[in-house]
């Protein structure tokens, strides 16, 4: 049995066959593939992912016929701040594959449940957590966070400590939110070492670029 | 209710809080009459946000998390996140720190798989086998505690091979464990492999055909169980899995009782590899270091620290900027006794995870809840909860 991880050429060759077999039986809905530790990434067009995993699902020399993972990724900076990204399984073939999409917030993704009956979860999380849209999941609710809860809590600017806090309140006889109040102040320090191209500005810093 | 609904229609709310639903399943019951029509979880009650705080703390504070994700067996969780590091960071672990993590991991499955044998069989009516595997299990905590100094939540896998070495008195026990061990599984086998009332509430309930398996993203046992022969640890080996021998048990019918069989033969399984990572430990070929003698990522040993202000340094630092991971993607995936732990991590060159996906096996298994229970009747609920093996800290994370 070859070695799975780290066997270089071998796995990183079946690999790039998969992933130039992918980019030339759809051209426009792969937009690129990439093989960097022993992991083929497929990024593909979020329109027609469902066409690009049933093209993976389906190939008999892929058959990544296993769901493995759906998960979101937020990037704030970019203008679609998304990544979408599936993981799948080839037990036939003993490989994995990565495919991305990138989506925004408005942009609904189409959904997978009706070729892998168990993205369905996964999907409610992404859009649980993230807030990207699904379109065709038949049940599309939110499925970690409370009974009611506003936001989506791992995007890049949903604060760590979240806008409200429960309590039970024994006058009231139910629970309670309210706004979050700490008694400290929250510390997230940054411990990067000030020599390795932090870009932090130093009071005093600026006479240093002063003209004259 | 509808119009058309009758007197036999009706909806029943089973939990949160209720003993035979492992944790804090909310399930919603449609019934018609006692037969399950629709089956839908809620879940999140456990919900901590440990993918959020893990973007907060740096890799080596993010690992006592993954304790807490699976309680019932935490050190294969902290594997599959030290395996994604290390992939990352490109890090060879020493032979002997592999032994350990492998030692660890089996008898980490053992506890796993006591705890839901003895709940199954509570479930379904038996009173005696939660008390023997208490028992056992007790005895396996004690070699986590010799190891890690922690009963439950270890933090004994560390970024480039584990926390301390074993002490040869603590080999020793776990070899002597072993056989003894195996004498409590026969009294298992007795108990309930032949017992007509578990039989009764077991065989053909809950039945996975071969083929429904892959598209839903089952794993371990639940694929094992309906005779498919998938484990990662022979199929996409990590660690040292390949130089050790063991069998991977299948079932027949894929039925909640051949899942049962299929965690006792595990058990025994798990023995074998424990026994052959002891006798490997011990040996000339299993001796040295079990941490990587990386200075960038490893932290000193105490004992460099009293003299080497070197190492005082390089210990300061680890603990508070601790180290850097180069920009990149990972999956990582750990046969846990549940099924395919996976962790995918995303790194943007700093001290601190970007993003870190937990993929746990319960939330995969609980989300079938309605495929597999359809159809059955409302007695058979508990049987279908304990066979997906659902504990919440791994399905709510």
């Amino acid at each position: 049995m070859t070695r799975y991880y780290g066997d270089g050429g071998l796995l990183d060759t079946a690999l790039r066959e998969i992933g130039a077999a992918a980019a030339a039986a759809l051209p426009g809905a792969v937009t690129g593939f990439d093989i960097a530790l022993g992991e083929l990434t497929v990024r593909a067009e979020a329109a027609r992912i469902v066409e690009v995993l049933r093209f993976l699902h389906d190939d008999p020399a892929c058959r990544f016929i296993a769901f493995v993972d759906l998960c979101g990724v937020d990037w704030p900076a970019r203008e679609k701040r998304f990544d979408v990204v599936y993981h799948l399984l080839s037990p036939q073939q003993n490989l994995r594959v990565r495919v991305k999409v990138e989506t925004d917030e408005t942009t609904p993704v189409p959904s997978i449940v009706g070729l892998y009956p168990g993205a369905g979860w996964f999907e409610r999380e992404a859009y649980d957590l993230y807030g990207v849209l699904f379109d065709g999941n038949p049940d599309l609710r939110r499925i970690l966070t409370d009974y009611g809860f506003d936001g989506h809590p791992l995007r890049k600017d949903f604060p760590l400590s979240g806008y409200v806090e429960l309590r039970w309140d024994d006058e009231q006889k139910r629970v309670v939110y309210e706004p979050v109040r700490l008694m400290q102040e929250f510390r997230n320090f940054d411990f990067l070492s000030p020599w390795e191209g932090t870009d932090y500005v130093l009071p005093g810093d600026e006479k240093a670029n002063r003209a004259g | 209710m509808g119009a058309d609904a009758t007197a036999r229609d009706f909806t029943i709310n089973l939990g949160p809080q209720h003993p035979s639903a492992h944790g804090v399943l909310r399930l919603i019951l449609d019934l018609d009459g006692e037969v399950i029509t629709r089956a839908d979880p809620h879940i999140g009650l456990l919900h901590r946000g440990t993918e959020k705080l893990i973007e907060y703390k740096t890799y080596a504070q993010a690992v006592p998390y993954f304790d807490r994700l699976d309680y019932v067996s935490p050190m294969n969780c902290e594997h599959a996140f030290v395996l994604a590091i290390e992939r990352l960071l490109g890090l060879a672990v020493p032979y002997r720190a592999q032994l350990i993590r492998v030692l660890y991991s089996e008898l980490t499955r053992i506890a796993n798989h006591l705890i839901n044998i003895g709940s199954h069989a509570l479930d379904v009516g038996a009173l005696t086998p939660p008390l023997w595997v208490y028992e056992e299990r007790e005895k396996i905590f004690c070699f986590y505690e010799r190891a890690s100094g922690a009963r439950m939540h270890a933090n004994y896998f560390r970024v480039g091979g584990v926390h301390q070495d074993l002490p040869p008195a603590l080999i020793e026990d776990i070899r002597a464990w072993c056989d003894p061990f195996l004498g409590v599984v026969d009294d298992l086998d007795r108990l309930l492999t032949g017992n007509r009332i578990f039989k009764q509430r077991n065989v053909d309930i809950c039945v996975i055909k071969p083929e429904d398996v892959w598209a839903r993203g089952f794993s371990g046992i639940m694929v094992r169980g309906s005779g498919i022969a998938w484990d990662l640890r022979k199929a996409q080996p990590y660690e040292c899995y390949e130089d050790l021998e063991f069998d991977i048990p299948v079932g027949k019918n894929g039925d909640c009782y051949d899942r049962y069989l299929c965690r006792m033969l595990e058990m025994r399984e798990s023995v074998r590899l424990i026994k052959q990572c002891c006798d490997k430990l011990s040996s000339v070929a299993g001796a040295g270091p079990v941490l990587a003698p990386d200075h960038k990522v490893v932290p000193p040993r105490r004992s460099e620290m009293k003299r080497s202000m070197e190492a005082l340094i390089q210990h300061f630092k680890l603990y508070t900027e601790g180290f850097h991971v180069p920009a990149g993607e990972v999956y990582a995936a750990v046969e846990a006794p549940k099924g395919e732990f996976g962790v995918y991590l995303v790194a943007d060159g700093t001290n601190k995870p970007y993003r870190c996906k937990i993929r746990s096996p319960g939330f995969v298994h609980l989300q079938a809840m309605e495929f597999l229970s359809k159809g059955h009747m409302l007695a058979d609920i508990p049987a279908v909860i304990a066979t997906i093996d659902v504990v919440f800290g791994e399905v709510d994370r």
